[in-house]
């Protein structure tokens, strides 16, 4: 039996110890946000906050939730209260999806960089993103998606003015 | 199904592995899980370290940073004694994997994993650091050059756990430098790497040196004689350019899917030109 939280949901699951977190939530738990790309920890769609850091749900096994509040892009939006995450919202507005595989993997680490930074610059969400691969955007609306998330989480004046402009 | 064991201790660790003996024993999971979806490794049961305190952290010993073998590369990142006794491994460890992967992999995993492509492993050669070994009922110290002995291979016996990582505090050198060419900038297994710290005299002159190249032999490659072309000399091109003839002939690199090895050879001698900038 394992115990954690999942999105604010006290969890009691009967899983085998040794299945992969990504299978839990998506085969056990129908959470089918949480994608599997590679499976071995190079792409990052399966990311998933864990005590609030990222980490990857491919390379994890149940067991190892015990006690641990997890976050999935099911979450993200509950968070919130009603609607979107501004993260989200963010990448609507900026266009910053295209398949849409990545992106439940981009959306939770570039919450991640936020909360550690408010005010990040573009070179540190490049950094923070990093470890996430989009094969269809070429990344440049992402990153201005997120700096736009980080602008408005940070109750600012709704015009973000244009800082760094060069990608 | 594989049983899989969570301690919390290392008094748990001991009483449980001693019914399961053939278990897989992982901290990050970064490295296992990978070889085990390969199919390269099929272990009965396993053990996960991440929850033994005793194992993790950094605290101040003499002239060394003892450093938990769970420390997470993301927690060294941000830890201050090695931030300020360690820089050269603070830089590698900035480049290793990806934010989520410094999250999870631990620098005793990056150890026992053994890669010569470990980004860990040359500051680790370059800073005479040391592995300490724990059984039940003992611990022993090696130093990290002759705990590695192959790609994937250590002298880690049956039973026993890399405990902790000894550093020796790098205060004496004024430039730590730490650079991988990768085939792109984040989550790139290392091409070649060169670690290197430099101690300069007031007047420029190399008082003492040590070098540690990754991914160009079965381990990590250190060179004496490139080491000896600087001592006494300003880092100039010309004698950079004379010690790297030395580096490029103590390497031994292979070719594989990321570079071939005469590509490896090349730029094995280059990283050190670099110490020009940083000088």
């Amino acid at each position: 039996m394992v115990r954690f939280v999942l999105n604010g949901k006290d969890m009691q699951i009967d899983a085998p110890p040794d299945r992969r977190v990504v299978d839990l939530l998506r085969e056990d738990l129908g959470l089918t946000g949480t994608k599997e790309g590679c499976g071995a920890g190079e792409c990052g769609a399966c990311t998933v906050l864990v005590d609030g850091e990222t980490r990857l749900s491919c390379l994890m096994l149940a067991v190892q939730l015990e006690g641990r509040q997890v976050t999935t892009i099911e979450g993200l939006q509950r968070e919130t209260g009603a609607g979107l995450h501004p993260v989200q919202e963010a990448f609507v507005e900026y266009g910053a999806v295209q398949c849409g595989f990545c992106t439940p993997g981009m959306a939770l680490s570039a919450v991640r960089i936020i909360r550690r930074n408010p005010d990040p610059t573009r070179a540190e969400i490049r950094e923070g993103l990093s470890g996430n691969l989009c094969r269809c955007t070429g990344y440049v609306k992402i990153v201005e998606a997120v700096e736009a998330a980080a602008w408005k989480m940070s109750n600012k004046p709704p015009e973000k003015p244009a800082k760094d402009a060069a990608p | 199904m594989k049983n899989v064991f969570l301690p919390h201790s290392l008094a748990d660790l001991w009483r449980h592995w001693e019914n399961e003996p053939a278990a897989a024993v992982y901290a990050g999971g970064t490295d296992l899980f990978v070889k085990m979806r390969s199919g390269a490794i099929n272990p009965p049961s396993l053990i996960c370290l991440e929850r033994i305190e005793e194992l993790k952290g950094a605290e101040e010993k003499g002239d060394f940073i003892r450093i938990g073998s769970c420390a997470t590369h993301a927690h060294l990142l941000e830890n201050s004694l090695v931030r300020k006794h360690l820089p050269v491994l603070v830089q590698a460890i900035k480049v290793l994997g990806s934010p989520a992967v410094r999250n999870m992999g631990t620098i005793g995993g990056n150890l026992c994993a053994a890669s010569p492509a470990g980004d860990t492993l040359p500051p680790l050669y370059a800073l005479d650091a040391e592995v300490e070994l724990r059984r039940q009922d003992d611990s022993r110290r090696l130093a990290v050059k002759d705990f590695l002995v192959g790609p994937g291979q250590t002298l880690i016996g049956q039973g026993e756990i890399l405990a902790a990582v000894w550093a020796r505090k790098a205060d004496g050198y004024n430039l730590h430098h730490y650079e991988k060419v990768g085939q792109r900038k984040a989550l790139a297994i290392s091409v070649v790497s060169l670690a290197s710290l430099v101690r300069l005299s007031s007047a420029g002159v190399v008082e003492n040196v040590r070098l540690a190249w990754g991914s160009v032999g079965p381990t990590i490659v250190m060179c004496p004689e490139a080491e000896k072309a600087l001592i006494g000399k300003r880092l100039t091109l010309e004698t950079l350019r004379k010690a790297a003839v030395y580096a490029r002939q103590a390497v031994s690199p292979i070719s594989d899917l990321r570079a071939d090895a005469g590509y490896r050879r090349t730029l094995a001698g280059n990283l050190l030109l670099r110490l020009l900038a940083c000088s």
